[in-house]
């Protein structure tokens, strides 16, 4: 007996799979006749091969444990897919481009005229109070006028069906490494599948990713020298780091490989002396990049990098500042940055955001409190969140207070039924809830990856899906029906 | 290239070599002991001597078990089989960007294996198949280096630092198993002396090599000019010595270097091995050591600090 999917206990969710007469939908047929031909041991058999797979490649993330260590992790993976058509895909490619395109030209208008703060679309005291604005950015032209080259917005299902945009990330998106390695085991184990499905490859991005870089050059050369920048082997995304430099065939470096002598240009330390550094992917942070003008005890940064792109001799991606639209306040004003830019209705719909610096909004905020998801304005990785109907009494009084001494750092969301996926659970198959992170470049081309990251949370009706919090990750095929 | 991925190549080399030389040695003692006339045993603590981590030594027990241990499984011993490969995947871990995928994950699966076994390993039953595993993985991580990885600057950082690794320890190895292998007893002496010899080429896997590129039988002369002088054995002093030579030469601004290089390519084409009695032998190997410090110190001078040899040297 193989996987009998009337067993299936999708009921009362929106399960991407199965319908809620327990039906494999149109677009996940072949792949649910075929999970139907295996017994829940082959699932798990699979599943150990998978696993072995990435311990072999050595896919790993670290989490920082509280006695200051660090430990790399295997990468949590289950083998079940989530499938998308592209039909549907390609509404959201197209939704996704086009946030991207307001988003850069909000972040220019901040750094400039602010014709959006004048003409009252959006209000100006929010960036007095923005973590991630930066100064020192104000009357900057980074090349054609995009200063958030790499985008990762999550996006959701709920239960009505409808995909929403929940955040964009904008300062150092991750986890496009393991979307592509996913996509990597998931051959691996089911070799098998691949032959009955039309499946879109994703394993463009890295070549898009260094034109998008190359694109960015300052010098015009042939072969333009483009560096991924990390803080170091115990960050946790050091993997990806790695992963991409090797991907583009451009150098991994730390800031101690860099200097930036007195003709403010950026340079290598390599065997044979300085090399002049044209393009600088950073995974650091703004704050970290330049001790002569941020944190002044960083030691992961470059003394003199501002004063190198201030001057127009290196490119930065994504460019500092870029963060101030990553801001959970600020993506509350998203839809109507595109009305207001573009003159455009918003393709892919935000969810609905009550924003506590509004009074009225506040007021229903603190009410509702039980029903809805709070999130502070700057953090990620699902940091600082509450979520009201898994919350405490204590904890609800506690952002009670929060709420109402910095009412600007907080927004409210409804709690969203977010979709589930079949998922491998000790032999059987459980809906899990998923999220969806696909990844936006954008410099004189926008593209958009095949899909996403889906994102599973493993424990049963969990919704926290980040693989910090025990969250676990799966491929993403996005099938084209009609090929 | 960047001056720390060069320097993190060289040392994972470097790590690479150390790991698969500790483990012959440990194999062919080991094997040893099996020909050895019963009441007869090798001296265990003479390995320790070898990898030079006397100090690093803490226990008073120099019998076989706690050698092994120490050579094999010991965290805290930076000699260890598995701190030797902790390490090389530490420096690879960090230049994941330039070394082939498929290196990385041999290497990968090559750490995991040894510290699942390494804590039986010291055992009798455990010891051959974990030691051979891992020389052969060893091995195959330089073929597949050879096969796949660009034979650019990274590869040349290396082969330079394979060769230095290999010549140190083949100098250690003659240093201290030609003196005093057995215990000095008189019945011993005629009849185990080829044993010994023999012992010293199989901790090289050079015991065929010797017999086809020798003819001859074996015993100290022979052996000590092969393992030192000959041209065509690759883990003999010459030839690492003359691969290390031949990659400094496609470095840039190598001349410094290369001075310090021809200068130790000298001495040892120079000695006359068959005159060297024991004290002088050691002594010698104590000068080719100090010479291949200097090598090394010329290295990260010129290349790993990222200044240039130009700046450095001014």
């Amino acid at each position: 007996m193989g996987i009998n999917w009337k067993e299936y206990e999708a009921a009362g969710l929106f399960d991407e799979m199965i319908d809620q007469r327990n039906k494999p939908r149109s677009v996940a047929k072949a792949l649910a006749k075929h999970l139907e031909t295996l017994e829940g041991s082959e699932l798990e058999q699979l599943q150990a091969s998978a696993d072995l797979t990435i311990k072999e490649m050595g896919i790993t993330f670290t989490v920082y444990n509280e006695s200051g260590g660090s430990i790399d992790r295997q990468w949590p993976f289950d083998i079940i897919p989530r499938v998308m058509s592209k039909r549907e895909w390609d509404r959201i490619d197209a939704g996704l481009k086009q946030r991207v395109r307001a988003l850069n030209m909000f972040i220019d208008d901040i750094y400039h005229d602010q014709k959006i703060v004048k003409d009252k679309v959006f209000p100006g005291d929010l960036l007095k109070k923005s973590k991630n604005f930066r100064k020192q950015c104000v009357g900057m032209n980074p090349k054609f006028g995009v200063w958030a080259h790499i985008c990762g917005s999550d996006l959701v299902r709920h239960s009505d069906g409808q995909v929403y945009v929940l955040e964009d990330n904008l300062r150092v998106p991750s986890g496009v490494s393991y979307l592509l390695e996913n996509r990597q085991v998931i051959k691996r184990v089911f070799a098998d599948l691949f032959g009955d499905y039309s499946i879109l490859p994703v394993d463009d991005y890295p070549s898009q990713l260094f034109d998008t870089l190359a694109a960015l050059s300052p010098r015009p050369a042939d072969y333009p020298q483009v560096a991924v920048l990390t803080p170091g082997i115990y960050n946790s995304a050091y993997f990806e780091h790695c992963y991409l430099a090797q991907q583009m065939g451009c150098e991994l470096v730390e800031g101690r490989d860099l200097v930036v002598p007195d003709d403010d240009c950026v340079y290598m330390k390599t065997i044979q002396g300085l090399k002049r550094v044209d393009v600088i992917y950073r995974r650091v942070d703004d704050l970290f990049l330049d001790p002569e003008v941020f944190n002044k005890d960083s030691t992961l940064g470059v003394p003199g990098l501002m004063r190198a792109w201030t001057k127009g001799n290196v490119s930065l991606a994504n460019a500092p500042g870029a963060g101030v639209a990553d801001d959970k306040v600020v993506y509350a004003f998203v839809p109507d940055m595109i009305k207001y830019y573009l003159g455009e209705e918003i393709i892919v719909p935000n969810v609905p955001t009550y924003l506590c610096m509004k009074e009225d909004e506040c007021k229903y905020v603190l009410e509702h409190l039980e029903e809805l998801v709070v999130k502070p304005a700057n953090e990620s990785g699902g940091y600082g969140m509450l979520i009201g109907p898994h919350s405490t009494k204590a904890e609800r009084e506690k952002f009670t207070q929060l709420i109402k001494d910095d009412p600007r750092n907080y927004i409210a969301q409804p709690t969203l039924n977010l979709s589930t996926v079949p998922t491998l659970i000790e032999g059987k198959l459980e809906p899990r809830h998923v999220d969806m992170r696909p990844f936006i470049l954008s410099s004189d081309q926008i593209h958009v990856t095949t899909g996403g990251l889906t994102r599973v949370a493993l424990r049963r009706g969990s919704l926290v899906v980040n693989s910090s919090q025990g969250g676990g990750s799966k491929d993403t095929w996005i099938i084209d029906e009609g090929a | 290239m960047l001056a720390r991925v060069a320097e993190n190549i060289y040392w994972m080399a470097r790590y690479l070599e150390r790991a698969e030389n500790i483990a012959r040695l440990i194999s062919v003692t080991a094997n040893l002991t099996l020909d050895l006339p019963k009441g007869l045993k090798p001296i265990w603590s003479q390995l320790i001597a070898i990898t030079g981590a006397e100090a690093m030594y803490s226990s008073n027990d120099y019998d076989e078990r706690a050698v092994l241990k120490f050579l094999i499984s010991e965290p805290s011993s930076q000699v260890s089989i598995l701190s030797c490969l902790a390490s090389a995947r530490e420096n690879a871990r960090t230049i994941r960007d330039v070394i082939p995928r498929e290196v990385w994950e041999t290497m990968n699966s090559l750490y995991l294996y040894a510290k699942e076994q390494a804590p039986q390993a010291p055992s009798k039953r455990g010891r051959f198949t974990f030691l051979d595993e891992v020389i052969r993985q060893c091995q195959m991580l330089t073929g597949m280096l050879a096969g796949t990885m660009n034979h650019d600057a990274g590869y040349i950082f290396l082969r330079i630092g394979r060769y230095l690794e290999r010549a140190d320890m083949t100098s250690r190895i003659v240093d201290i198993r030609s003196s005093n292998l057995l215990p000095s007893t008189t019945a011993t002496v005629a009849t185990y002396e080829n044993l010994q010899w023999m012992s010293v080429l199989r901790s090289l896997s050079g015991y065929q090599m010797y017999r086809r590129a020798m003819q001859l039988r074996v015993q100290r002369t022979e052996v000590l000019r092969f393992l030192f002088q000959s041209d065509v054995f690759p883990r003999s002093l010459s030839f690492s010595i003359n691969s290390v030579n031949n990659a400094v030469g496609f470095l840039p601004n190598h001349e410094k270097a290369q001075l310090i290089v021809h200068r130790v390519k000298r001495q040892l084409d120079n000695a006359h091995i068959d005159k060297l009695k024991q004290a002088e032998l050691q002594m010698f190997v104590d000068q080719l050591q100090i010479g291949f410090a200097q090598i090394h110190d010329e290295l990260q001078l010129a290349y790993f600090s990222g200044l240039g040899s130009a700046v450095a040297a001014a």
